[in-house]
């Protein structure tokens, strides 16, 4: 069967996938480990704090770096026309924690034109990575995808490495700090951290879906697209600066949750096909959602105390990974 | 009548510093079928990426309506020329259709989408191509010769005045290179479609083309007339092989290789 008009399948994905992510939402504010009565929210000052200081932030985190790692994983896949990248795979996320943990360590706690140093340092981690894994992949004008991926392998364990190092040089209240996002956390007190990442993060969405069209003729064929007026060189540096921004973000608040990048689009391709005119804008919308709901799981599986969500990610993301891997020896990759 | 498309004294030079391309002076009018020839590595394949603006000539330049390449807006050049690559790696299991109606995007604004008009006019590209029939299917899941027709579908629905060939023949059987010769002869006819056609099939261009380009080592060799061109010592030239033999008989000419 003809998929349906672009213009219909749009509205319709972005709406399913909308419901979808206020849905997840409603239900992570819901379930915790503290019941709250929402009767009461207002009345009762310990249920306020509780909502407001503790679960609603921290519902609000697992959105927002959901939605920026899928995005950012769309919009590298398609980049790099390899569907097994992710901000993961490709060792951004690795680098831009290694920015991030040096920032700590060395008790960075300064900004820049109000800035977080933290955030400054991520973003060069980041960009350092892609650069440093594109330089080993592409041979002129082509990028191998198996060296693509290995390379980011490597870039990630140099750079767990090294995070390992700085924390073991480090005092030990910072060490603390770097341990506990290392392994991937949500937690956040108040709504004022997730202020200012959104003043980073949202300009940097909507720049990186701005290129949704350019990537979707890349992610067909890099000549094809050049031919057809995209000027390749131009939104190639556009994009790597804009995913290592919103990754550096992501993994100094958040640290590296693995996988999120990589199974939320194939997702949404699997639900409403390739166009990454849907796709990226679907996989941040259903990325918010997926961690979110990952992240409330977290929170309520064990009895007693709760499980970082990038254990979650990674138990669901690790095996979604092989799958791919094995069905992608029936794409042709001439 | 002044050329559609001039390429002057044109030269690339490999980033390594060896020119691949000297020399090479050539004009395509408006409803014409001109094919390039000539050896494996004669620089065939770097001519016509420079000409679809992909490759930047290290000296000569390229006009097209008069105005040089590189001063049309990307946008605009695309709705005059069209490329169809040696082979395109296909990554994701796009439908032929998506890939068809990418062509489309030159003549759609910058922030709209596709519409049931370029819908229309890319499912028509797909028919004229006798492709209509994998339209849903995943380019993934296409032969190589599937995936050609697919391209030049995609080529023919950006709707150029030029439109740059690299061997799309190479991999398509008897039925579908004659049905590509067919497509490309009627475009010429109707629309005023001028091509420009990398081919080894020598066969092929003695009849149906108006123009060869032959080249050796980089530099043309030798260009006109399929009659003049498709000689055996031209030929035995431009290929570095004593052996091949052309002869015309008739409108066609015939040629092969003397054992």
């Amino acid at each position: 069967m003809i998929a349906p008009p672009l213009r219909l399948q749009l509205v319709k994905s972005m709406a399913i996938l909308a419901l979808l992510l206020v849905v997840s939402t409603a239900v992570a504010l819901a379930i915790g480990r503290q019941p709250i009565e929402f009767s009461k929210l207002l009345a009762d000052p310990f249920s306020r704090t509780l909502f407001f200081r503790l679960r609603l932030p921290r519902v609000l985190m697992g959105l927002v770096i959901g939605a920026s790692l899928a995005l950012t994983g769309g919009a590298l896949q398609a980049l790099f026309r390899n569907p097994l990248a992710d901000p993961y795979t490709l060792g951004v996320s690795g680098g831009g924690a290694l920015g991030a943990s040096l920032a700590i360590a060395l008790g960075w706690s300064a900004r820049i034109l109000g800035v977080p140093l933290v955030f400054v340092a991520a973003f060069c981690g980041a960009m350092l990575a892609v650069s440093v894994v594109r330089a080993i992949a592409g041979t002129g004008a082509l990028v191998l995808p198996g060296a693509l991926l290995l390379s980011g392998v490597v870039v990630n364990l140099i750079s767990a490495a090294a995070v390992l190092t700085v924390q073991y040089l480090a005092d030990p209240n910072s060490a603390l700090r770097i341990l506990r996002w290392m392994v991937g956390s949500l937690d956040v007190v108040g709504l004022q951290p997730i202020g200012q990442m959104l003043l980073l993060l949202v300009p940097g969405w909507i720049a990186l879906l701005a290129f949704s069209r350019q990537l979707h003729l890349l992610a067909i064929d890099e000549d094809t697209a050049a031919t057809l007026g995209v000027n390749v060189a131009r939104c190639e540096s556009a994009v790597h600066a804009l995913c290592s921004l919103i990754i550096g973000v992501a993994a100094a608040t958040g640290g590296s949750i693995g996988f999120v990048g990589l199974i939320v689009p194939h997702a949404v391709r699997m639900m409403f096909g390739e166009d990454l005119r849907i796709v990226l804008p679907g996989s941040f919308l259903l990325g918010g959602a997926f961690l979110v709901l990952a992240d409330a799981l977290a929170r309520t599986i064990l009895p007693s105390g709760e499980l970082p969500v990038g254990a979650i990610t990674g138990l669901l993301g690790g095996p979604a990974f092989l799958w791919l891997l094995r069905r992608r020896q029936s794409y042709a990759v001439l | 009548m002044k050329p559609l498309f001039e390429a002057e004294h044109l030269a690339y030079r490999y980033p390594q510093g060896a020119l691949a391309v000297r020399d090479i002076s050539l004009g395509v009018s408006t409803a014409s079928l001109t094919a390039i020839i000539g050896a494996n590595g004669s620089g065939k394949s770097t001519l016509i990426r420079m000409l679809a603006g992909l490759l930047r000539p290290a000296s000569g330049r390229i006009l097209l309506d008069g105005t040089p390449l590189e001063k049309w807006q990307p946008r605009m050049r695309a709705r005059e020329i069209a490329y169809m690559p040696q082979a395109t790696a296909a990554a994701f299991p796009f439908h032929a259709l998506d890939v068809v109606l990418s062509g489309r995007t030159p003549h759609t604004g910058a922030w709209s989408l596709e519409g049931a008009g370029d819908r229309e006019r890319a499912m028509g590209a797909l028919e004229s191509v006798g492709a209509a029939h994998l339209a849903d299917r995943a380019v993934t899941s296409l032969s190589g010769g599937e995936r050609q027709m697919v391209v030049l579908a995609r080529a023919l629905a950006q709707e150029p005045r030029l439109l740059l060939l690299d061997e799309p023949a190479a991999s398509l059987d008897l039925n579908h290179r004659a049905g590509l010769m067919r497509t490309l002869v009627r475009f010429r006819e109707r629309r005023g479609l001028a091509v420009v056609m990398i081919t080894h099939d020598l066969q092929l261009t003695g009849s149906l083309f108006d123009r060869i380009v032959a080249l050796r080592g980089g530099e043309v060799a030798a260009q006109g007339r399929p009659e003049d061109v498709l000689q055996s010592a031209v030929l035995s030239d431009v290929f570095g092989e004593p052996n091949v033999r052309a002869q015309r008989v008739g409108s066609q000419t015939l040629v092969w290789i003397e054992a």
